[in-house]
């Protein structure tokens, strides 16, 4: 797996190189353009500065800022013991050198991000949407996912890959606005007959397609970390099913989520952008569409990195996979298969055929819809964390009933809506 | 004088090859030992916590004292285990037994009604699920391990510093690798 994650990176490096590429010619013939011939060197180190302040700020801005930004609470075992939990399983699982910090978002939209360019400092955020309709075995496959985003340190490359993009599209701007307003110098050097009209047109034609091409290159690498971070999951867990049915409950909710933006949108488990009746397979997400993921899921024979490949062949004709991944794709079925179930103690045998998955995914959801006691108990304990966090009293009634008041709470006194004491409110 | 150059270049390349596969081979076995411990850390909790899960469940079910016998045995025979490997069949003996307890809880609703109860089935059932993605780790790193050891041409240099190849942690009991039958007549 190691190997894999190494050749991944190249891979994707290579699009980020491409990136850098389109900069440093957009640099250059901007440079051209507007100073003049020799000038195209003073373009890209131009185009240069733009890109190391726009990663110096990027970097030391922390990579945490958006966590604080959506409201994120840390969560720590007594809080939500089952979520610490799963997190602390596939820490395990990936083998990652420490557990990520575990935040939740007071947000009814079912969403989940990781953040964290070093894996010593990644932490991983779910909504108390998504607490509140996943079962065990679907938020275990969410926050493998999650937990593959940082393995595979895509929170870094996300990062590289937006700076880039980021610098293209200023750098383009600027260069069209100082045209139509300025005119630059090249114009009166036309008239002194330089004629350097082929750069002018190239110039030109960079200005207006770089920005588009860097952002179909962002949405590119973007969409394949999305694919490696689902087949990690499922290397992970052992259980593509639940990460699949996650999806599924995933898309059907409605609900937005209200503090994603641009820059933070490949690190969710879906995007968190998406339009409504958006093209479902276009090349301007930073998402795959969620149909096929779950397909891809569903057809998978086992649960290594081959499986995955071979199902995303039957579905997609492609595969997304580095090769190397491929050889090294022991990844599923090799040693010590498992999977983990709420009841799941003891060892299951590995390589299932798909009847056999299939089976077992309508079992599972039988499971959920029986034990949906489990899932009032959890959407409880995700309220009573953000009513403690909020600060609000609490007051146990004697018929039972549990009154949560908010700290802003004028009156001395309380009566329970259920059986009419009336309750003396303490410290009022 | 040429010749004798080529030959020196020839034996740098090949100095620092070895140096490389055998920093190589030294970092995939602290890893195995690495991830080794983290199985371990999650057998021990699995440990720690019994005691506690006997003394909430003695009261509700005194008719299970087999059941409850059965796991305080395994437990003690996990403490008394000598070597690696009678420690892993006690190990398994122990997720034996453990299963069958809560197997038979679900026959008693004030006891799946006790949140100290649920509490302390929560943990260990994660514990379960740690120790088995651990393991499945720790075998992860004992083949990269093993590969490197067996394979050429790092068979050459493991064979120098005598390197050996580490063991995987398998299901001890035959009878654990079969998902359990369930019939519905």
């Amino acid at each position: 797996m190691w190997e894999q994650i190494a050749a991944n990176r190249r891979k994707s490096a290579f699009l980020v190189i491409l990136m850098a590429m389109l900069l440093a010619a957009l640099g250059y013939f901007l440079g051209e353009y507007f100073v003049g011939k020799g000038g195209g060197l003073g373009g890209v180190v131009l185009a240069l500065v733009v890109w190391l302040v726009m990663t110096l700020v990027a970097y030391f801005q922390g990579d945490r800022i958006y966590l604080s930004m959506s409201g994120a609470q840390k969560v720590e075992k007594e809080d939500l013991p089952v979520l610490f939990n799963v997190v602390e399983e596939m820490t395990l699982a990936a083998g990652l050198p420490r557990m990520p910090d575990v935040y939740v978002i007071d947000d009814p939209a079912p969403n989940a991000f990781a953040t964290g360019r070093k894996m010593e400092t990644a932490a991983v955020a779910v909504t108390s949407g998504l607490l509140r309709r996943l079962n065990r075995d679907e938020l275990q496959g969410v926050i493998a996912h999650e937990i593959a985003h940082v393995r595979n340190r895509d929170v870094l490359l996300m990062l590289y890959a937006g700076v880039l993009a980021g610098a293209i599209v200023i750098l383009a701007e600027v260069g069209l606005r100082s045209m139509w307003f300025g005119g630059g110098r090249s114009r009166r050097r036309d008239s002194e007959g330089g004629g350097n009209g082929i750069i002018m047109i190239v110039a030109i034609v960079l200005m207006i397609l770089a920005p588009i091409l860097a952002q179909l290159i962002y949405f590119a690498v973007s969409r394949k970390r999305e694919y490696l971070a689902d087949a990690s999951a499922a290397v992970f867990t052992r259980y593509p099913e639940g990460l699949a049915s996650a999806l599924e409950k995933i898309s059907q909710s409605p609900a937005k989520l209200a503090s994603a933006n641009k820059a933070t949108a490949p690190m969710f488990i879906i995007n968190p952008l998406a339009r409504e009746g958006q093209m479902a397979a276009n090349g301007t997400s930073t998402h795959p569409p969620i149909d096929e993921r779950v397909r891809i899921l569903r057809s998978m024979a086992g649960s290594g990195f081959a499986d995955y490949e071979a199902s995303c062949r039957q579905v997609r004709g492609k595969g997304v996979l580095p090769g190397s991944a491929l050889k090294d794709g022991q990844g599923g079925q090799a040693h010590a298969p498992r999977r983990s179930a709420m009841d799941g103690i003891g060892a299951m045998p590995g390589s299932r055929r798909r009847e056999e998955q299939q089976a077992q995914a309508k079992e599972a959801q039988a499971r959920a819809e029986q034990s949906w006691d489990g899932g009032r108990k959890q959407a409880r304990e995700v309220d009573d964390f953000f009513y403690k966090k909020h600060r609000y009293d609490r007051v146990e009634c004697t018929c039972g009933a549990t009154l949560k008041v908010p700290p802003g709470f004028q009156l001395d006194r309380i009566r329970c809506p259920r059986c009419g004491r009336e309750h003396a409110l303490p410290g009022k | 004088m040429l010749f004798f150059f080529i030959f020196l270049g020839i034996i740098a390349v090949l100095v620092i090859w070895v140096i490389g596969v055998y920093n190589s081979l030294v970092g995939l076995r602290n890893r195995v030992k690495e991830s080794w411990a983290q199985v371990d850390v999650q057998l021990k909790r699995r440990f720690d916590l019994i005691p506690n899960l006997m003394e909430t469940v003695k009261g509700y079910m005194n008719h299970e004292r087999e059941t409850l016998e059965a796991v305080t045995q395994a437990r003690a025979a996990v403490s008394g285990a000598g070597d690696m490997e009678s420690r892993m069949a006690a190990e398994a003996g122990l997720t034996g037994a453990l299963g069958r307890l809560f197997a038979v809880s679900e026959a008693y609703p004030d006891l799946k009604a006790s949140t100290n109860f649920l509490a302390l089935q929560e943990e260990l059932t994660s514990t379960e699920n740690k120790i088995g993605f651990a393991r499945q780790f720790y075998n992860e790193t004992v083949m990269n391990m093993n590969n490197k050891v067996q394979m050429f041409p790092g068979n050459i240099i493991a064979g120098m510093f005598n390197f050996q190849t580490e063991k995987f942690f398998e299901v001890a009991d035959e009878a654990q690798r079969e998902a359990p039958k369930v019939s519905f007549d």
